[in-house]
Protein backbone atom coordinates (compact mmCIF):
# COMPACT_ATOMS: atom_id res chain seq x y z
CA UNK A 1 0.00 0.00 0.00
CA UNK A 2 2.77 1.96 -0.67
CA UNK A 3 0.75 4.26 -3.15
CA UNK A 4 -0.97 6.46 0.17
CA UNK A 5 2.26 6.59 1.47
CA UNK A 6 3.80 8.30 -0.41
CA UNK A 7 5.28 11.79 0.41
CA UNK A 8 2.69 12.85 -2.03
CA UNK A 9 -0.07 11.71 0.09
CA UNK A 10 0.54 12.74 3.16
CA UNK A 11 -1.67 15.57 3.45
CA UNK A 12 -4.52 13.85 2.12
CA UNK A 13 -3.47 10.90 5.06
CA UNK A 14 -4.03 14.11 7.94
CA UNK A 15 -7.08 15.40 6.58
CA UNK A 16 -8.32 11.38 6.73
CA UNK A 17 -6.92 11.23 10.42
CA UNK A 18 -8.35 14.66 11.66
CA UNK A 19 -11.80 12.82 9.76
CA UNK A 20 -11.62 10.07 11.91
CA UNK A 21 -10.61 11.92 15.24
CA UNK A 22 -12.96 14.66 14.29
CA UNK A 23 -16.08 12.05 14.15
CA UNK A 24 -15.22 9.67 16.88
CA UNK A 25 -14.57 12.79 18.92
CA UNK A 26 -17.92 14.39 17.65
CA UNK A 27 -19.20 11.04 19.05
CA UNK A 28 -17.34 10.96 22.22
CA UNK A 29 -19.18 14.64 23.38
CA UNK A 30 -22.66 13.90 22.43
CA UNK A 31 -22.96 11.09 24.41
CA UNK A 32 -21.59 12.32 27.45
CA UNK A 33 -18.13 11.69 26.68
CA UNK A 34 -19.01 7.87 27.89
CA UNK A 35 -16.06 5.46 26.38
CA UNK A 36 -19.16 2.66 26.81
CA UNK A 37 -21.08 4.42 23.88
CA UNK A 38 -18.15 5.35 22.26
CA UNK A 39 -17.22 1.75 22.01
CA UNK A 40 -20.49 0.50 21.11
CA UNK A 41 -20.01 3.37 17.59
CA UNK A 42 -16.84 2.74 17.30
CA UNK A 43 -17.48 -1.22 16.61
CA UNK A 44 -20.55 -0.40 15.05
CA UNK A 45 -18.64 1.97 12.86
CA UNK A 46 -16.10 -0.95 11.87
CA UNK A 47 -18.41 -3.81 11.39
CA UNK A 48 -20.47 -1.14 8.89
CA UNK A 49 -17.40 -0.11 7.57
CA UNK A 50 -16.01 -3.54 6.59
CA UNK A 51 -19.42 -5.00 5.12
CA UNK A 52 -19.48 -1.95 3.00
CA UNK A 53 -15.90 -2.72 2.27
CA UNK A 54 -17.06 -5.94 1.10
CA UNK A 55 -19.04 -4.57 -1.87
CA UNK A 56 -16.73 -1.54 -2.32
CA UNK A 57 -13.81 -3.49 -3.46
CA UNK A 58 -15.19 -5.24 -5.85
CA UNK A 59 -16.69 -2.41 -7.42
CA UNK A 60 -13.33 -0.46 -7.19
CA UNK A 61 -10.99 -3.28 -9.10
CA UNK A 62 -13.96 -3.69 -11.44
CA UNK A 63 -14.11 -0.24 -11.96
CA UNK A 64 -10.27 0.20 -12.10
CA UNK A 65 -9.65 -2.38 -14.55
CA UNK A 66 -12.48 -2.71 -17.02
CA UNK A 67 -14.15 0.68 -16.60
CA UNK A 68 -17.38 -1.21 -16.01
CA UNK A 69 -19.37 0.21 -13.06
CA UNK A 70 -21.29 -2.94 -11.91
CA UNK A 71 -25.01 -1.83 -10.17
CA UNK A 72 -25.33 -5.62 -9.99
CA UNK A 73 -22.43 -5.55 -7.21
CA UNK A 74 -25.61 -5.07 -4.28
CA UNK A 75 -27.54 -7.70 -5.84
CA UNK A 76 -24.64 -9.87 -4.66
CA UNK A 77 -24.56 -9.01 -1.32
CA UNK A 78 -28.12 -9.81 -1.06
CA UNK A 79 -27.96 -13.09 -3.04
CA UNK A 80 -25.32 -14.00 -0.72
CA UNK A 81 -27.33 -13.37 2.54
CA UNK A 82 -30.05 -14.91 1.17
CA UNK A 83 -28.33 -18.31 0.57
CA UNK A 84 -26.40 -17.98 3.83
CA UNK A 85 -30.05 -17.23 5.41
CA UNK A 86 -31.62 -20.48 3.31
CA UNK A 87 -28.62 -22.75 4.64
CA UNK A 88 -28.72 -21.96 7.62
CA UNK A 89 -32.71 -22.54 8.27
CA UNK A 90 -33.75 -24.45 5.76
CA UNK A 91 -35.39 -28.21 7.70
CA UNK A 92 -34.07 -30.16 5.31
CA UNK A 93 -30.57 -28.84 5.56
CA UNK A 94 -30.80 -28.52 9.59
CA UNK A 95 -31.43 -32.32 9.38
CA UNK A 96 -28.82 -33.13 7.00
CA UNK A 97 -26.63 -31.08 8.67
CA UNK A 98 -27.14 -30.86 12.32
CA UNK A 99 -24.31 -28.49 13.83
CA UNK A 100 -25.07 -25.06 13.10
CA UNK A 101 -21.61 -23.85 12.68
CA UNK A 102 -20.86 -26.17 9.81
CA UNK A 103 -24.11 -25.20 7.90
CA UNK A 104 -22.85 -21.79 8.37
CA UNK A 105 -19.94 -22.57 7.01
CA UNK A 106 -21.68 -24.21 4.09
CA UNK A 107 -23.30 -21.16 3.64
CA UNK A 108 -19.93 -19.58 3.55
CA UNK A 109 -19.24 -21.66 0.26
CA UNK A 110 -22.25 -22.11 -1.16
CA UNK A 111 -22.84 -18.36 -1.45
CA UNK A 112 -19.16 -17.49 -2.81
CA UNK A 113 -19.69 -20.54 -5.27
CA UNK A 114 -22.96 -19.07 -6.38
CA UNK A 115 -21.60 -15.16 -6.63
CA UNK A 116 -18.66 -16.36 -8.43
CA UNK A 117 -20.93 -18.68 -11.34
CA UNK A 118 -23.54 -16.12 -11.36
CA UNK A 119 -20.84 -13.11 -11.86
CA UNK A 120 -18.61 -15.34 -14.34
CA UNK A 121 -22.21 -15.63 -16.46
CA UNK A 122 -22.69 -12.48 -16.57
CA UNK A 123 -19.51 -10.84 -17.56
CA UNK A 124 -19.08 -13.69 -20.16
CA UNK A 125 -22.48 -13.36 -21.56
CA UNK A 126 -23.89 -9.72 -21.01
CA UNK A 127 -20.88 -7.45 -20.29
CA UNK A 128 -18.23 -9.24 -22.80
CA UNK A 129 -20.66 -8.42 -25.81
CA UNK A 130 -20.96 -4.31 -24.83
CA UNK A 131 -17.27 -3.70 -23.70
CA UNK A 132 -17.19 -1.24 -26.52
CA UNK A 133 -20.68 0.52 -25.21
CA UNK A 134 -20.15 1.40 -21.47
CA UNK A 135 -23.23 3.33 -21.00
CA UNK A 136 -25.13 -0.30 -22.26
CA UNK A 137 -23.06 -2.08 -19.59
CA UNK A 138 -24.14 0.29 -16.81
CA UNK A 139 -27.87 -0.17 -18.26
CA UNK A 140 -27.34 -4.02 -18.23
CA UNK A 141 -25.94 -4.73 -14.94
CA UNK A 142 -29.14 -2.04 -13.32
CA UNK A 143 -31.29 -4.40 -15.23
CA UNK A 144 -29.64 -7.41 -14.08
CA UNK A 145 -29.75 -5.82 -10.45
CA UNK A 146 -33.32 -5.46 -11.09
CA UNK A 147 -33.96 -9.11 -12.13
CA UNK A 148 -31.83 -10.58 -9.29
CA UNK A 149 -34.22 -8.39 -7.00
CA UNK A 150 -37.64 -9.71 -8.67
CA UNK A 151 -36.18 -13.53 -8.29
CA UNK A 152 -35.01 -13.41 -5.00
CA UNK A 153 -39.02 -11.88 -4.19
CA UNK A 154 -40.43 -14.97 -6.55
CA UNK A 155 -38.18 -16.88 -4.01
CA UNK A 156 -37.97 -16.12 -0.82
CA UNK A 157 -40.99 -13.27 -1.21
CA UNK A 158 -41.29 -9.66 0.58
CA UNK A 159 -40.89 -10.27 3.85
CA UNK A 160 -37.56 -9.66 5.80
CA UNK A 161 -35.97 -13.09 7.37
CA UNK A 162 -34.55 -12.88 10.46
CA UNK A 163 -31.54 -14.80 11.69
CA UNK A 164 -32.68 -17.27 14.32
CA UNK A 165 -29.92 -20.21 14.29
CA UNK A 166 -27.15 -19.43 16.17
CA UNK A 167 -23.75 -20.53 16.12
CA UNK A 168 -20.67 -20.95 18.42
CA UNK A 169 -19.75 -17.31 17.42
CA UNK A 170 -22.77 -15.32 17.02
CA UNK A 171 -24.33 -16.47 20.34
CA UNK A 172 -20.65 -15.87 21.97
CA UNK A 173 -19.78 -12.06 23.93
CA UNK A 174 -17.31 -10.24 24.83
CA UNK A 175 -17.28 -6.63 26.79
CA UNK A 176 -15.64 -3.58 26.78
CA UNK A 177 -15.94 -0.59 29.00
CA UNK A 178 -18.95 -2.55 30.93
CA UNK A 179 -20.90 -3.35 27.78
CA UNK A 180 -21.25 -6.39 25.67
CA UNK A 181 -20.87 -7.42 22.57
CA UNK A 182 -21.07 -10.10 20.25
CA UNK A 183 -18.17 -12.52 19.47
CA UNK A 184 -19.36 -12.18 15.92
CA UNK A 185 -18.48 -8.72 15.92
CA UNK A 186 -15.31 -8.97 16.46
CA UNK A 187 -14.93 -11.70 13.64
CA UNK A 188 -16.28 -9.89 10.88
CA UNK A 189 -14.07 -6.93 11.52
CA UNK A 190 -11.34 -9.22 11.66
CA UNK A 191 -12.25 -11.14 8.68
CA UNK A 192 -12.60 -7.70 6.85
CA UNK A 193 -9.10 -6.32 8.01
CA UNK A 194 -7.59 -9.54 7.00
CA UNK A 195 -9.35 -9.07 3.59
CA UNK A 196 -8.09 -5.30 2.85
CA UNK A 197 -4.86 -6.97 3.16
CA UNK A 198 -5.31 -9.89 1.41
CA UNK A 199 -6.48 -8.38 -1.43
CA UNK A 200 -3.58 -5.70 -0.97
CA UNK A 201 -1.04 -8.76 -1.39
CA UNK A 202 -2.80 -9.92 -3.82
CA UNK A 203 -2.32 -6.73 -6.12
CA UNK A 204 0.65 -5.93 -5.01
CA UNK A 205 3.02 -9.08 -4.53
CA UNK A 206 1.53 -11.67 -6.98
CA UNK A 207 1.97 -11.45 -10.74
CA UNK A 208 -1.82 -11.79 -11.44
CA UNK A 209 -1.85 -8.14 -8.87
CA UNK A 210 0.70 -6.83 -11.50
CA UNK A 211 -1.30 -7.78 -14.23
CA UNK A 212 -4.29 -6.11 -12.92
CA UNK A 213 -2.84 -2.94 -12.14
CA UNK A 214 -0.92 -2.98 -15.41
CA UNK A 215 -3.96 -3.88 -16.98
CA UNK A 216 -6.25 -0.53 -14.98
CA UNK A 217 -3.33 1.87 -16.79
CA UNK A 218 -3.05 -0.07 -20.37
CA UNK A 219 -4.90 -3.49 -21.05
CA UNK A 220 -4.47 -3.28 -24.87
CA UNK A 221 -0.15 -3.31 -24.03
CA UNK A 222 -1.04 -5.61 -21.93
CA UNK A 223 -2.44 -7.74 -24.40
CA UNK A 224 0.33 -7.11 -26.18
CA UNK A 225 2.94 -8.87 -24.14
CA UNK A 226 1.08 -12.11 -23.80
CA UNK A 227 -1.84 -12.21 -21.82
CA UNK A 228 -5.30 -13.00 -22.29
CA UNK A 229 -6.70 -9.98 -20.47
CA UNK A 230 -10.05 -11.27 -21.19
CA UNK A 231 -9.34 -14.00 -19.35
CA UNK A 232 -8.37 -11.54 -16.34
CA UNK A 233 -11.41 -9.46 -16.84
CA UNK A 234 -13.41 -12.38 -15.64
CA UNK A 235 -11.37 -13.77 -13.26
CA UNK A 236 -11.28 -10.18 -11.92
CA UNK A 237 -15.41 -9.82 -11.84
CA UNK A 238 -15.80 -12.90 -10.62
CA UNK A 239 -13.61 -12.22 -8.18
CA UNK A 240 -15.77 -8.86 -7.17
CA UNK A 241 -18.44 -10.72 -7.25
CA UNK A 242 -17.67 -13.65 -4.96
CA UNK A 243 -16.69 -11.39 -2.38
CA UNK A 244 -19.81 -9.26 -2.78
CA UNK A 245 -21.67 -12.30 -1.94
CA UNK A 246 -19.14 -13.67 0.73
CA UNK A 247 -19.89 -10.07 2.59
CA UNK A 248 -23.94 -11.07 2.58
CA UNK A 249 -23.54 -14.38 3.96
CA UNK A 250 -21.15 -12.56 7.23
CA UNK A 251 -23.44 -9.98 7.46
CA UNK A 252 -27.01 -12.18 7.60
CA UNK A 253 -26.35 -13.37 10.91
CA UNK A 254 -26.61 -9.27 12.14
CA UNK A 255 -28.65 -7.94 9.38
CA UNK A 256 -31.14 -10.87 8.53
CA UNK A 257 -31.87 -10.73 4.43
CA UNK A 258 -33.94 -8.63 2.70
CA UNK A 259 -35.01 -7.50 -0.75
CA UNK A 260 -33.49 -3.71 0.75
CA UNK A 261 -30.32 -4.77 1.51
CA UNK A 262 -28.57 -4.96 -1.65
CA UNK A 263 -29.45 -1.34 -3.40
CA UNK A 264 -28.59 0.31 0.85
CA UNK A 265 -25.66 -1.28 0.63
CA UNK A 266 -24.61 -0.71 -3.16
CA UNK A 267 -25.51 3.52 -2.47
CA UNK A 268 -23.33 2.82 0.20
CA UNK A 269 -20.14 1.24 -1.13
CA UNK A 270 -20.74 3.72 -4.82
CA UNK A 271 -20.46 6.65 -2.39
CA UNK A 272 -17.07 4.86 -0.42
CA UNK A 273 -15.59 3.98 -4.18
CA UNK A 274 -15.96 7.56 -5.37
CA UNK A 275 -14.78 8.98 -1.88
CA UNK A 276 -11.90 7.64 -2.56
CA UNK A 277 -11.02 7.84 -5.65
CA UNK A 278 -12.25 5.79 -8.77
CA UNK A 279 -9.95 2.91 -9.52
CA UNK A 280 -7.71 3.27 -6.40
CA UNK A 281 -8.20 0.20 -4.00
CA UNK A 282 -6.76 1.74 -0.87
CA UNK A 283 -8.49 4.49 -1.08
CA UNK A 284 -11.82 2.16 -1.05
CA UNK A 285 -10.58 0.55 1.90
CA UNK A 286 -10.25 3.45 3.96
CA UNK A 287 -13.56 5.54 2.26
CA UNK A 288 -15.36 2.29 3.22
CA UNK A 289 -14.64 2.54 6.77
CA UNK A 290 -14.91 6.57 7.01
CA UNK A 291 -18.32 6.09 5.53
CA UNK A 292 -19.21 3.09 8.22
CA UNK A 293 -17.83 5.18 11.01
CA UNK A 294 -19.71 8.30 9.83
CA UNK A 295 -22.90 6.13 9.45
CA UNK A 296 -23.02 5.11 13.01
CA UNK A 297 -22.02 8.09 14.72
CA UNK A 298 -24.88 10.17 12.57
CA UNK A 299 -26.84 7.38 13.15
CA UNK A 300 -26.78 7.54 17.61
CA UNK A 301 -26.77 11.51 17.33
CA UNK A 302 -29.57 11.19 15.40
CA UNK A 303 -31.24 8.89 17.07
CA UNK A 304 -30.94 10.63 20.18
CA UNK A 305 -30.91 14.04 19.67
CA UNK A 306 -33.17 14.66 16.47
CA UNK A 307 -35.35 11.33 16.83
CA UNK A 308 -34.84 11.18 12.56
CA UNK A 309 -33.32 8.14 11.99
CA UNK A 310 -33.14 9.04 7.94
CA UNK A 311 -30.03 10.91 8.59
CA UNK A 312 -28.02 7.65 8.86
CA UNK A 313 -28.93 6.25 5.34
CA UNK A 314 -28.16 10.02 4.12
CA UNK A 315 -24.90 9.92 5.53
CA UNK A 316 -23.09 8.43 2.86
CA UNK A 317 -23.66 10.63 -0.13
CA UNK A 318 -23.37 13.54 2.09
CA UNK A 319 -20.21 12.98 2.88
CA UNK A 320 -18.99 11.70 -0.76
CA UNK A 321 -20.39 15.38 -1.68
CA UNK A 322 -18.90 17.32 0.67
CA UNK A 323 -15.23 15.50 0.16
CA UNK A 324 -16.05 16.38 -3.58
CA UNK A 325 -16.66 19.58 -3.37
CA UNK A 326 -12.67 19.77 -1.50
CA UNK A 327 -11.34 17.40 -3.59
CA UNK A 328 -13.05 16.51 -6.79
CA UNK A 329 -11.10 13.38 -7.49
CA UNK A 330 -11.70 11.71 -4.10
CA UNK A 331 -9.31 11.28 -1.39
CA UNK A 332 -6.87 8.85 -3.32
CA UNK A 333 -7.85 9.54 -6.64
CA UNK A 334 -5.42 10.84 -9.73
CA UNK A 335 -6.12 14.57 -10.36
CA UNK B 1 2.40 -19.63 -46.36
CA UNK B 2 5.50 -18.00 -46.65
CA UNK B 3 7.03 -18.44 -49.83
CA UNK B 4 10.42 -17.67 -49.28
CA UNK B 5 11.52 -19.41 -45.52
CA UNK B 6 14.78 -17.13 -45.21
CA UNK B 7 11.73 -14.44 -44.55
CA UNK B 8 10.42 -14.46 -41.18
CA UNK B 9 7.52 -11.67 -41.39
CA UNK B 10 5.66 -11.58 -44.73
CA UNK B 11 2.99 -9.27 -44.90
CA UNK B 12 0.53 -9.28 -47.73
CA UNK B 13 -1.56 -6.31 -48.94
CA UNK B 14 -2.89 -5.68 -45.62
CA UNK B 15 -5.74 -3.13 -45.29
CA UNK B 16 -6.52 -1.87 -41.83
CA UNK B 17 -10.17 0.07 -41.27
CA UNK B 18 -10.33 2.58 -37.74
CA UNK B 19 -13.66 3.16 -37.44
CA UNK B 20 -14.80 4.10 -41.14
CA UNK B 21 -11.24 5.41 -41.81
CA UNK B 22 -9.35 3.44 -44.61
CA UNK B 23 -5.61 3.37 -43.25
CA UNK B 24 -3.82 1.23 -44.78
CA UNK B 25 -4.75 0.83 -48.06
CA UNK B 26 -2.38 -2.08 -49.76
CA UNK B 27 0.87 -2.53 -47.28
CA UNK B 28 3.18 -5.34 -48.52
CA UNK B 29 6.08 -5.70 -45.79
CA UNK B 30 9.07 -8.84 -46.28
CA UNK B 31 11.09 -8.98 -43.07
CA UNK B 32 14.34 -11.63 -43.58
CA UNK B 33 15.54 -13.49 -40.62
CA UNK B 34 18.29 -11.65 -38.42
CA UNK B 35 17.85 -8.16 -40.43
CA UNK B 36 16.67 -4.80 -39.38
CA UNK B 37 14.23 -3.35 -41.28
CA UNK B 38 12.58 0.13 -41.40
CA UNK B 39 9.36 1.62 -41.95
CA UNK B 40 10.12 4.90 -43.30
CA UNK B 41 7.26 7.33 -44.25
CA UNK B 42 5.76 10.35 -43.63
CA UNK B 43 3.16 11.31 -40.58
CA UNK B 44 0.04 9.64 -41.05
CA UNK B 45 1.33 7.38 -43.69
CA UNK B 46 0.28 4.87 -41.92
CA UNK B 47 3.13 2.82 -39.96
CA UNK B 48 2.21 2.54 -36.73
CA UNK B 49 -1.06 1.05 -37.85
CA UNK B 50 1.30 -1.50 -39.80
CA UNK B 51 2.98 -2.90 -36.86
CA UNK B 52 -1.00 -2.34 -34.89
CA UNK B 53 -1.95 -4.67 -37.21
CA UNK B 54 0.75 -6.93 -37.34
CA UNK B 55 0.25 -7.36 -33.76
CA UNK B 56 -3.82 -7.55 -34.22
CA UNK B 57 -4.07 -4.48 -32.30
CA UNK B 58 -6.03 -3.27 -35.44
CA UNK B 59 -6.87 -6.41 -37.06
CA UNK B 60 -6.37 -5.85 -41.28
CA UNK B 61 -9.78 -6.57 -42.88
CA UNK B 62 -8.17 -8.04 -45.83
CA UNK B 63 -4.65 -9.26 -46.67
CA UNK B 64 -2.69 -11.81 -45.03
CA UNK B 65 0.47 -11.92 -42.30
CA UNK B 66 2.49 -14.94 -42.03
CA UNK B 67 5.15 -15.08 -39.07
CA UNK B 68 7.66 -17.79 -39.01
CA UNK B 69 5.56 -19.74 -41.44
CA UNK B 70 1.89 -19.58 -40.11
CA UNK B 71 -0.82 -17.14 -40.77
CA UNK B 72 -1.16 -14.61 -37.74
CA UNK B 73 -3.93 -12.07 -39.02
CA UNK B 74 -7.52 -12.19 -37.16
CA UNK B 75 -5.22 -13.69 -34.19
CA UNK B 76 -5.63 -11.88 -30.91
CA UNK B 77 -2.62 -9.40 -29.58
CA UNK B 78 -1.53 -12.15 -26.65
CA UNK B 79 -1.45 -15.11 -29.18
CA UNK B 80 0.68 -12.87 -31.76
CA UNK B 81 2.98 -12.13 -28.63
CA UNK B 82 3.20 -15.30 -27.71
CA UNK B 83 4.44 -16.94 -30.81
CA UNK B 84 7.39 -14.90 -30.29
CA UNK B 85 7.03 -11.30 -31.38
CA UNK B 86 7.72 -8.22 -28.96
CA UNK B 87 6.04 -4.98 -29.28
CA UNK B 88 7.43 -1.48 -28.52
CA UNK B 89 4.68 1.06 -29.10
CA UNK B 90 5.32 4.51 -29.83
CA UNK B 91 5.23 6.83 -26.89
CA UNK B 92 7.00 3.63 -24.87
CA UNK B 93 3.34 2.87 -22.95
CA UNK B 94 5.53 1.49 -20.00
CA UNK B 95 3.50 0.85 -16.94
CA UNK B 96 3.54 4.41 -14.87
CA UNK B 97 2.48 2.77 -11.96
CA UNK B 98 4.32 -0.54 -11.67
CA UNK B 99 8.03 -0.65 -10.90
CA UNK B 100 11.01 -1.14 -13.20
CA UNK B 101 11.19 -4.65 -11.89
CA UNK B 102 7.64 -4.84 -12.17
CA UNK B 103 7.08 -3.81 -15.64
CA UNK B 104 9.88 -6.63 -16.25
CA UNK B 105 8.03 -8.96 -14.43
CA UNK B 106 4.72 -8.80 -16.49
CA UNK B 107 7.23 -9.73 -19.97
CA UNK B 108 7.78 -13.20 -18.12
CA UNK B 109 5.88 -15.62 -20.48
CA UNK B 110 7.69 -18.17 -18.03
CA UNK B 111 8.50 -17.94 -14.46
CA UNK B 112 12.37 -16.95 -14.86
CA UNK B 113 12.18 -15.68 -18.15
CA UNK B 114 13.54 -12.56 -16.35
CA UNK B 115 16.56 -13.98 -14.30
CA UNK B 116 17.56 -15.64 -17.16
CA UNK B 117 17.44 -12.61 -19.23
CA UNK B 118 18.53 -9.86 -16.53
CA UNK B 119 22.45 -9.94 -17.27
CA UNK B 120 22.18 -9.28 -21.00
CA UNK B 121 19.27 -6.60 -20.56
CA UNK B 122 21.12 -5.00 -17.63
CA UNK B 123 24.15 -5.03 -20.22
CA UNK B 124 22.22 -3.45 -22.74
CA UNK B 125 20.68 -0.70 -20.54
CA UNK B 126 23.02 -0.80 -17.34
CA UNK B 127 20.55 2.35 -15.71
CA UNK B 128 17.65 0.09 -15.22
CA UNK B 129 19.64 -2.02 -12.84
CA UNK B 130 20.39 1.10 -10.56
CA UNK B 131 16.40 2.48 -11.21
CA UNK B 132 14.94 -1.35 -10.49
CA UNK B 133 12.51 -0.65 -7.47
CA UNK B 134 11.80 3.04 -9.02
CA UNK B 135 7.97 3.77 -9.92
CA UNK B 136 7.77 4.09 -13.68
CA UNK B 137 6.59 7.18 -13.81
CA UNK B 138 9.41 9.13 -12.10
CA UNK B 139 11.42 7.67 -15.05
CA UNK B 140 13.17 10.35 -17.27
CA UNK B 141 11.84 9.77 -21.27
CA UNK B 142 15.19 7.80 -22.57
CA UNK B 143 15.38 6.15 -19.36
CA UNK B 144 11.23 5.01 -19.97
CA UNK B 145 12.17 3.79 -23.55
CA UNK B 146 15.02 1.41 -22.47
CA UNK B 147 12.55 0.33 -20.12
CA UNK B 148 10.06 -0.46 -22.86
CA UNK B 149 12.28 -2.43 -25.56
CA UNK B 150 14.24 -4.12 -22.30
CA UNK B 151 10.57 -5.50 -21.33
CA UNK B 152 10.62 -6.25 -25.09
CA UNK B 153 13.43 -8.84 -24.46
CA UNK B 154 12.63 -10.41 -21.50
CA UNK B 155 10.64 -12.95 -23.52
CA UNK B 156 12.91 -15.41 -26.16
CA UNK B 157 11.24 -12.78 -28.78
CA UNK B 158 12.00 -14.03 -32.59
CA UNK B 159 11.00 -10.52 -33.89
CA UNK B 160 10.66 -7.15 -32.61
CA UNK B 161 8.38 -4.67 -33.53
CA UNK B 162 9.76 -1.44 -32.85
CA UNK B 163 7.95 2.10 -33.13
CA UNK B 164 9.46 5.38 -33.28
CA UNK B 165 12.42 5.00 -30.37
CA UNK B 166 14.04 8.03 -30.90
CA UNK B 167 10.98 10.32 -30.26
CA UNK B 168 11.04 13.37 -28.05
CA UNK B 169 15.21 11.58 -27.03
CA UNK B 170 18.03 13.79 -26.65
CA UNK B 171 20.98 13.21 -29.23
CA UNK B 172 23.08 11.40 -26.84
CA UNK B 173 20.32 9.08 -25.81
CA UNK B 174 19.24 8.18 -29.38
CA UNK B 175 23.07 7.08 -29.35
CA UNK B 176 23.17 4.71 -26.86
CA UNK B 177 19.60 3.60 -28.49
CA UNK B 178 21.04 2.80 -31.60
CA UNK B 179 24.10 1.00 -29.83
CA UNK B 180 21.69 -0.98 -27.97
CA UNK B 181 19.47 -1.92 -31.24
CA UNK B 182 22.48 -2.79 -32.83
CA UNK B 183 23.54 -5.38 -29.89
CA UNK B 184 20.23 -6.77 -29.43
CA UNK B 185 19.66 -7.14 -33.66
CA UNK B 186 22.40 -9.68 -33.30
CA UNK B 187 19.83 -12.37 -31.59
CA UNK B 188 17.03 -10.96 -32.92
CA UNK B 189 15.14 -9.77 -36.37
CA UNK B 190 13.90 -5.94 -35.77
CA UNK B 191 11.32 -4.26 -37.60
CA UNK B 192 11.25 -0.77 -36.80
CA UNK B 193 9.36 2.33 -37.60
CA UNK B 194 11.56 5.77 -36.90
CA UNK B 195 11.11 9.30 -38.48
CA UNK B 196 14.53 10.16 -37.74
CA UNK B 197 16.18 9.30 -41.19
CA UNK B 198 19.91 9.44 -39.72
CA UNK B 199 19.03 6.57 -37.00
CA UNK B 200 17.42 4.46 -39.13
CA UNK B 201 19.90 5.16 -41.72
CA UNK B 202 22.47 3.87 -38.96
CA UNK B 203 20.88 1.01 -38.21
CA UNK B 204 18.29 -0.50 -40.86
CA UNK B 205 19.96 -3.27 -43.51
CA UNK B 206 16.37 -2.49 -45.60
CA UNK B 207 13.73 -0.29 -45.86
CA UNK B 208 10.14 -0.05 -46.61
CA UNK B 209 8.62 3.32 -47.85
CA UNK B 210 4.84 4.27 -46.91
CA UNK B 211 2.98 6.73 -48.82
CA UNK B 212 -0.91 7.59 -47.46
CA UNK B 213 -1.39 4.00 -46.51
CA UNK B 214 0.43 1.97 -49.24
CA UNK B 215 3.64 0.23 -49.60
CA UNK B 216 5.23 2.01 -52.27
CA UNK B 217 9.24 1.57 -52.12
CA UNK B 218 11.63 -1.33 -50.64
CA UNK B 219 15.26 -1.90 -51.00
CA UNK B 220 18.63 -2.01 -49.25
CA UNK B 221 19.14 0.44 -46.70
CA UNK B 222 22.90 1.02 -48.83
CA UNK B 223 20.81 1.93 -51.77
CA UNK B 224 18.29 4.44 -50.53
CA UNK B 225 20.88 6.50 -48.45
CA UNK B 226 22.38 7.29 -52.05
CA UNK B 227 19.07 8.49 -53.38
CA UNK B 228 18.19 11.69 -52.95
CA UNK B 229 15.18 12.05 -54.81
CA UNK B 230 13.17 9.02 -53.27
CA UNK B 231 14.40 10.75 -50.10
CA UNK B 232 12.87 14.25 -50.82
CA UNK B 233 9.60 12.86 -52.93
CA UNK B 234 8.39 10.23 -49.97
CA UNK B 235 10.31 11.43 -46.85
CA UNK B 236 11.00 15.38 -47.12
CA UNK B 237 14.66 14.94 -45.77
CA UNK B 238 17.87 14.69 -47.19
Amino acid sequence: MEGIFAPERRSTLIAVLIIFVGLLGFSFLTTGADMAQLSITLLSGLLQGMLLFLVASGLSIIFGLMDVLNFAQGAFFMIGAYIGWEIQHAPNLMKAIPDPNLRFLVGIAGAVIVGAVLGAGLERGLLRPLYARPIFQLVATFGVSLIALEVVKLIWGTAPRSWTEDFTLSSGEFSLFGQFFSTYRLVVIVVGVLLIVGIAVLLKRTRIGITIRAGVEDSSMVEALGINVRLVFTGVFVLGCAVASFGGVIAAPFLGASNAMGAEFLLGAIAAVVLGGLGSYEGTAIASLMVGIAKAVVAKFSVQYLNQPVWESLTPMILMAAILLLRPSGLFGKE
Amino acid sequence: MTTNPELILEVAEIHTFIGQFHILEGVSVSVPQGSITVLLGRNGAGKTTTLKSIMGLTPPRSGTITFGGRRIEGKRPFDVAKMGIGYVPEHRAIFKELSVKENLQIAERARGDLNQRADFIFELFPDLKRLYGLGGGKLSGGQQQMLAIARALVPDNRLLLIDEPSEGLAPVIIESLIQAIRRLAQNTTVLLVEQNFRMASQLADRYIIIDDGKSVKTGEMSTLIKDEATIQKYLGAA
